[in-house]
């Protein structure tokens, strides 16, 4: 198990008063595997989030981490516009110490994997937001994180892209052999994606349900199978939609 | 745009308007000035206005010449405009200094902000007797009057340039593990480069207000000196001519800096 969450709770503090985002949440997430975390809107899925990248701390409950880094991907790509997209991608390595000829030889690499390779030293403004935010992943990948944690990646595009960048970033997260934590409201985006969607309650969030997925091997391929349509079905209810 | 690009009909005659546009703004604008300046020169020369008061274009030339001649133009010219380039730079400097220091501690800048909005308020002219007496009448206190006239639009503007950054940037900072100097340097300063341009512009102007202020209260030489000294002689051809030099010294100023801003800023959209 590389991250679980034991009986965390969470409350925001502001001025006119404290509201319980999270409590008692308990989850798991092995090695190699591609998580989802579904739930209304407005029930806290960000704040997990936060909580698994240690940018806040619980208010009970512990978090047991495995070894490696976090990897944050964001709804918004924010690349930064006055960088080209290589030194974009460079960025983690400079802010994490690590801007060693190596390391950037090999976020180059992944990025010319990737289908970046022509983009390298472009501005950001010159790709699509579909390889916008292909180059955000690559951005994240380039710090070598074991576990990624992807807060609702796709919301911000268009249906198409949305469609084509999700299996996009599915297929090379897979490829790469990350773990991966992804929020979303979007159901069939988690049903296509995930090993193991989670079913979140509305605030303060628990868990309602966690189911196994395993039918079809790839996003595409889960959407055309008979299966999707009874699963959504399923969640749906949970969810109370 | 390529040459060998065949166009349709429809496009040339779009382009076409566009080109006669242009021309017809540029010709209007000179054509605008021409006529001012025109007039102006007809009416003192006919006796409609009185040239003793007015003044007249050819006037002001022949001050020029005669300036020229003296010797006391590029003083005059050169005084101001190391008093107000100076004066520029360390309210920029400074005011920017100071925006970092703000954007550092959320406390520090909620404690100072009363201070900020009351010395904006204040009209700085105000303090003139006791920039005298504190600095006495060297271009020390013209300097400190271009500053104060500026600063506190250079702290102002640049702190309003690093709260509109994208928050989700800001996020994205955080979850790399950056510290607030990382984050200064690799995302706030870069971020806000199109926002400081904006600020330059302005400081370029009332730089220019700080300085001339400053040798209306106190100078013995220089554009401002000139203007003063004009009034009071009833020599209203030298006050024509110091505002003809300051109207073309404070274009070709905000000009450089609007140069320096397409080239830093070119690869924002």
């Amino acid at each position: 198990m590389i991250l679980r969450f034991d009986k965390i709770s969470y409350t925001y503090h502001t001025k006119s008063g404290e509201t319980a985002a999270v409590r008692d949440l308990s989850f798991g997430v092995d090695k190699g595997q591609f998580v989802s975390v579904i739930g209304p809107s407005g029930c806290g899925k960000s704040t997990i989030l936060s909580l698994a990248a240690g940018l806040l701390k619980p208010s009970s409950g512990q978090i047991i981490r495995g070894d490696g880094e976090f990897g944050y991907m964001l709804q918004k790509d924010a690349l930064f516009e006055w960088r080209t997209v290589e030194q974009n991608v460079f960025l983690p390595l400079e802010l994490k110490k690590r801007n060693t000829a190596e390391m950037r030889a090999k976020a180059v690499a992944l990025a010319e994997k990737y289908g970046l390779k022509d983009f390298l030293k472009k501005s950001p403004s010159e790709l699509s937001g579909g390889m916008r935010q292909r180059a955000a992943l690559i951005r994240t990948l380039a710090a070598e994180p074991e576990i990624l944690l992807l807060d609702e990646p796709f919301s911000a595009l268009d249906y198409q892209t949305r469609l084509e960048v999700c299996d996009d970033v599915q297929s090379i997260i897979k490829s790469e052999k990350k773990t991966a934590l992804l929020v979303t409201h979007d159901i069939s985006e988690a049903i296509a994606l995930s090993d193991k969607v989670i079913v979140l309650s509305s605030r303060p969030a628990h868990v309602l349900a966690e189911h196994i997925i395993d039918f079809g091997d790839s996003p595409k391929s889960r959407r055309n199978n008979s299966e999707f349509a009874a699963c959504f079905e399923v969640l749906r209810k949970e969810l109370g939609i | 745009m390529k040459k060998d690009v065949n166009y349709s009909r429809e496009h040339i005659a779009y382009l076409k308007k566009l080109t006669k546009k242009k021309t017809v703004i540029t010709a209007s604008r000179w054509l605008i000035l021409i006529i001012f300046l025109g007039l102006w020169e007809i009416f003192a020369t006919f006796g409609v206005v009185d040239p003793f008061v007015t003044s007249s274009p050819s006037r002001v030339i022949k001050t020029i010449g005669s300036l020229y001649e003296n010797g006391s133009l590029f003083y005059h010219v050169g005084i101001t405009l190391g008093e107000t380039v100076a004066g520029f730079a360390i309210a920029v400097l400074s005011g920017y200094t100071i925006a970092v220091i703000l954007w550092s501690s959320e406390t520090v800048k909620r404690i100072l902000e009363p201070y900020i909005v009351v010395l904006n308020s204040l009209p700085k002219i105000a303090l003139g007797p006791l920039i005298i007496i504190w600095m006495g009448t060297g271009y020390t206190a013209i300097i400190f009057m271009t500053v104060i006239v500026s600063i506190i639009v250079c702290i102002m503007n640049t702190m309003a340039g690093f709260a509109s950054i994208d928050p989700t940037k800001l996020t994205l900072m955080k979850a790399m593990g950056a510290g607030r100097g990382a984050t200064l340097k690799k995302l706030i300063i870069p971020a806000s480069l199109p926002s400081f341009m904006n600020t330059l512009k302005v400081a370029v102007g009332l730089a220019w207000i700080g300085s001339i202020m400053g040798e209306y209260i106190v100078s013995k030489a220089g554009l401002g000196y000139l203007i003063v000294y004009g009034g009071q002689v009833f020599k209203l051809d030298l006050v024509m001519t110091a505002t003809f030099i300051l109207c073309l010294l404070a274009g070709g100023m905000y000009a450089i800096v609007s140069l320096i801003e397409k080239l830093v800023v070119k690869n924002f959209d």
